[in-house]
């Protein structure tokens, strides 16, 4: 039982300090900037909610929040199974779990901005492996920079690629932590193999599933690096994810102030859909 | 047994494909890469690797990298330390939203922090420093941080404090002696996932540096887009940033998914 002691707060001083320096500050220069206009020179003009409302109503942020789920939507439906599979069929103990481990976080240490550029180099048509397998070998036209759907289907094996080994480690974790027993009272009771996994792994692995869900959520809704490096958001605006989009409006085009606002709805959406996971997957415990 | 693990050996194979043919290119000359299509280097090269080690601003990048990194590694699991003590012992007044607002920092777009930043970091004069890089890092890290070691700081008996306190240890003797090294494993994975997040991230550590903190990441950009298309040099760099995470993993491998299994959720 946790004791009642305000004394807390002392301890947790430092990192509220640091946390809020990093956090506030620049989200009220966000704010400020979301409801106002500037023509440079730091002059300001009040200008209310109409920045928001210009965003809300524009079909190209409509566009790009649509693009925006779809990628996300595709990864989650990808990436869970699959590391899940993949947990499911790693051995348990022995001399190979150390070497699977490492080779398989190795994709997760690599700078997003390399793993853009290793993936460019991969798939170039005629001089990267896969660009060329695909054009010489197979004899299947493959080009992400003038095909939509061959950029999608790069950006999302790249992500793929990166991120599912982190699946594939919370999920082991789960499974390890499954005691032998359960296993033994399973094949006295005749379980098939589906039972097993529907009634002891999952159950067990719900933790870190949550887990998993919500941080690729997180991580895959807020993607920038990778590809812009890879795709630039192109060909024409088929990969321009929202981040993408933000910072064309911000750094490009310096609308400070609609990309201000286009930032806190971005925000607001992160937060919703992470809040609504969260208490989905959690609603079975409090009851 | 022997079918099952096809799976993890075609999923790893996946993996390697794409590190392999940056590896390869890295030990080809330009012309081999732009002159067609080879499996393996043709005329095997290190002049790539050699222009890293012998230009500044390219190695200069690593270390700018690895000191940020570092920095950001100690800061975040130094404060992050005592505060998962205090939200795995205590309950204090706001304790749970704290928390609750701590994680929400984990999922704001870097993109949308990107200027303010810069602006933040320029005008309290830190900007182009690796204090900066490694500041701005704790955004994310620290919470990280703190729900990991809580997590492993749960598992640890309420009963080990109270010993040590009718013992007659003062806190921070037994916070730093006993407490400390008994989640030694947890502390592992905290810095392991900072350091993680630390080196991968770009778009903060090119925001908030100009000359002097440049890191590796961001001279690799620049130099891609002004020296044309030397895919070679491109690679070779590329190649060098994924050494020290492979170190650091082989350290940690026993521990890296653990960490997250134990954390609350």
């Amino acid at each position: 039982m946790k004791t009642e002691n305000n004394k807390g707060w002392f301890f947790v001083l430092p990192v509220l300090i640091l946390v809020a320096f990093n956090a506030l500050i620049p989200m009220m220069t966000v704010v400020n900037y979301s409801v106002q206009e500037t023509f440079g020179d730091n002059v300001f003009f009040w200008q209310g909610l109409d920045w928001f409302e210009q965003i809300l109503r524009s079909d190209r942020f409509h566009a790009a929040l649509g693009r925006q789920f779809l990628f996300t939507f595709l990864i989650l439906i990808i990436e869970i199974p699959l590391g899940i599979a993949i947990a499911l069929a790693m051995p348990r103990k022995g001399f190979w779990v150390p070497v699977c481990l490492v080779t398989m976080a190795l994709p997760m240490l690599i700078p997003w901005n390399v793993v853009g550029a290793m993936w460019n180099i991969f798939t170039l048509p005629d001089i990267g492996l896969l660009g060329y397998f695909f054009n010489h070998v197979l004899g299947i036209e493959y080009n992400m920079t003038q095909s939509p759907l061959a950029a999608w289907m790069t950006i999302v094996t790249m992500d793929v690629w990166h991120w599912t080994s982190l699946v594939v480690l919370l999920a082991y974790a789960g499974l390890v932590s499954i005691p032998d027993a359960y296993y033994q009272a399973a094949k006295i009771d005749g379980a098939s193999n589906w039972s097993v996994f529907r009634y002891i792994q999952l159950p067990k692995m719900k933790n870190v599933l949550t887990i998993a869900i919500l941080l690729r959520f997180m991580d895959s809704f807020n993607i920038y690096t990778e590809p812009f490096v890879l795709t630039g958001g192109g060909p024409g605006n088929s990969t321009t994810l929202l981040s993408i989009d933000l910072v064309k409006i911000a750094l490009g085009q310096f609308d400070l102030g609609p990309a201000a606002a286009m930032s806190l709805i971005y925000f607001a959406i992160t937060l919703l859909v992470s809040w609504l996971f969260y208490t989905l997957m959690t609603k079975d415990d409090l009851n | 047994m022997q079918k099952r693990s096809i799976v993890p050996i075609v999923y790893i194979l996946f993996l390697l494909l794409p590190i392999y043919w940056l590896v390869a290119m890295s030990f080809k000359t330009t012309n081999e890469i732009l002159s067609g299509f080879s499996l393996f280097p043709q005329t095997f090269t290190l002049e790539n690797y050699k222009v890293i080690f012998t230009d500044p601003t390219w190695y200069w990048g690593y270390i700018n990298s690895i000191i940020y990194v570092s920095l950001n590694t100690v800061i975040s699991v130094a404060v992050a330390l005592p505060a998962a003590y205090a939200f795995s012992r205590y309950r204090f007044l706001g304790d749970k939203q704290l928390f609750f607002w701590l994680l929400t920092n984990r999922m704001a777009p870097a993109a949308v922090f990107a200027l303010p930043f810069f602006q933040l970091y320029s005008a309290v004069g830190l900007f182009d420093t690796h204090l900066a890089v490694a500041l701005a890092h704790c955004l994310f890290n620290i919470p990280l941080a703190v729900w990991i070691l809580e997590g492993f700081m749960g598992g640890i008996p309420k009963e080990l404090d109270e010993t040590a306190f009718v013992d007659g240890y003062s806190f921070p003797r037994f916070f730093a002696t006993i407490f400390i090294p008994s989640i030694k494993a947890g502390v592992g994975v905290a810095a392991f996932f900072c350091f993680m997040f630390s080196w991968v991230e770009l778009l903060l550590a090119k925001t908030l540096t100009a000359v002097y903190a440049k890191p590796i990441a961001a001279t690799m950009t620049k130099t891609a887009s002004s020296a044309g298309y030397e895919l070679g040099l491109l690679a070779a760099a590329g190649t060098l940033t994924i050494i020290p995470g492979a170190i650091v993993i082989y350290f940690v491998r026993n521990y890296i998914a653990k960490g997250f299994a134990m954390g609350r959720v």
